[in-house]
């Protein structure tokens, strides 16, 4: 279970915003709306810990995030703008090595399975320095298929995929929820995904 | 928690075999300023290998840092880095595996190519076994505090040069114990002394550098 409460970002002396609060059970999706510049990826970042709220917490099993790190780590899935994927690794190394330095000792076979899940095995055995920024897209999202934390925390998911990735990504995300997991992700696209309970926030200058 | 270190480890090793021309860049760089100043001075023996310890070790520690910025500006600008941070094992760990890498790209084959180095500056055999010892004792230690520096500039502008003055200061004990080595071992003496302080540098920069370049990438990814 994730707990926010009272959470402020200031950028440079720009309040993006602050007083946002929510509880996200298993099961539970979150869409997080704003305009362009509004702080979505900025609040998305502050629930990873990657940047330090100006005030607030962010509770993981009613453990602050601090207290609980190595838990609430091991638990998080989160991919944002970039990709983090290596020019010169193929696709299938890249998705292996992420996954095996998060901990995550997958097989090959297991990498190969999920690029497959995500209709990308034709690429597996390129450079990333030859994929287009879907293909690219879809090897970095292959990730959720090997990941076995409960909380998914994704940035623009659905930006740059093709239709038939869209829908495949959705079922995923509705798989992932009905199995008890959670998902708060950002998105300005129109995208049905089946969950129990499905919030929003919307952050607003 | 161990396969991520080897994982951090074989995945830098790999892109750094992909990459060889960024290795090559480094050797060099480290022959060509180490030949240099036999070519400027003139070939007197003498001369040659009394300034031999100096300049191998400033040429070493000048190479090194040639390839600091790469340490961590890939993964920073590919959002490798922010796995990592992400990842459940301690941060410090796996920067010390980045470290390793880099050691084993940029510092051992420098430390290999230097007796060769040192037969162009007339150095006798003793020494030249002192100046290897030296040099696997000391780049650790060099690669250990650059990656201080290579955190702390992440993003800037200019961090190459940046680099250079945030770390060179702190080069300096490592300059001096190394070339210290070499150059008591040509008079005759035991480098013993300057052996074990250079160890001594490099043991200090294990426990400590890691934990302050951990806390300046999360200060620089932030």
């Amino acid at each position: 279970m994730l707990t926010v409460q009272n959470l402020a970002c200031l950028r440079g002396d720009r309040l993006l915003f602050k007083n946002v609060e929510f509880e996200l059970n298993a099961g539970g999706l979150l869409y997080v709306l704003g305009e362009n510049g509004s702080g979505k990826s900025s609040l998305l970042r502050m629930l990873c810990g990657l940047i330090l709220p100006e005030t607030g917490t962010v509770f993981w099993d009613k453990k602050t995030i601090k207290e609980e790190t190595e838990g609430y780590l091991s638990n998080l899935t989160y991919i944002g703008h970039l990709n983090g994927l290596k020019d010169d690794l193929t696709a299938l190394e890249n998705l292996t090595m992420s996954a095996r330095a998060a901990g995550n000792d997958v097989s090959e076979d297991k990498a190969f399975a999920a690029l497959a899940a995500i209709g990308i095995e034709r690429c597996a055995n390129l450079p990333a320095r030859v994929l287009s920024q879907g293909q690219k897209r879809r090897v970095t999202l292959a990730k959720l298929w090997l990941a076995k934390g409960k909380l998914w925390i994704l940035d623009e998911p659905f930006a740059a995929l093709d239709i038939a990735s869209v829908s495949r990504l959705a079922a995923k995300l509705g798989e992932h929820l009905a199995s008890g997991g959670m998902a708060i992700l950002t998105t300005h696209q129109d995208v049905t995904i089946h969950a129990q309970s499905i919030q929003t926030l919307r952050l607003s200058e | 928690m161990s396969g991520a270190w080897v994982t951090v480890l074989k995945r830098d090793l790999l892109l750094a075999f992909r990459r060889r021309s960024d290795v090559a860049t480094t050797l060099f760089f480290f022959l060509m300023v180490s030949s240099l100043f036999p070519l400027g001075i003139g070939p007197e023996p003498a001369v040659l290998s009394s300034i031999a310890p100096g300049v191998l070790w400033v040429a070493a520690l000048l190479a090194g840092m040639l390839s600091l910025t790469r340490l961590f500006a890939a993964d920073f600008a590919d959002g490798s880095l922010e796995q990592m941070l992400l990842a459940p094992q301690p941060l410090t760990l796996l920067v010390t595996a980045k470290v390793l890498a880099h050691w084993l790209v940029c510092g051992l084959p420098v430390v290999l190519l230097a007796p060769l180095i040192g037969l162009q500056y007339a150095l006798p055999s003793d020494a030249l076994s002192v100046l290897i010892i030296s040099l696997l004792l000391g780049t650790p230690a060099l690669s250990l505090i650059g990656a201080i520096g290579a955190a702390l500039t992440l993003g800037v502008r200019g961090s190459g040069l940046l680099v250079a003055l945030l770390v060179l200061p702190l080069y300096i004990p490592v300059l001096i114990f190394g070339a210290g080595a070499v150059a008591a071992s040509q008079h005759g003496m035991s480098a013993q002394a300057h052996l074990s302080l250079l160890a001594a540098c490099s043991l200090l920069a294990l426990v400590l550098a890691p934990l302050a370049t951990a806390a300046a990438l999360r200060i620089s990814v932030e």
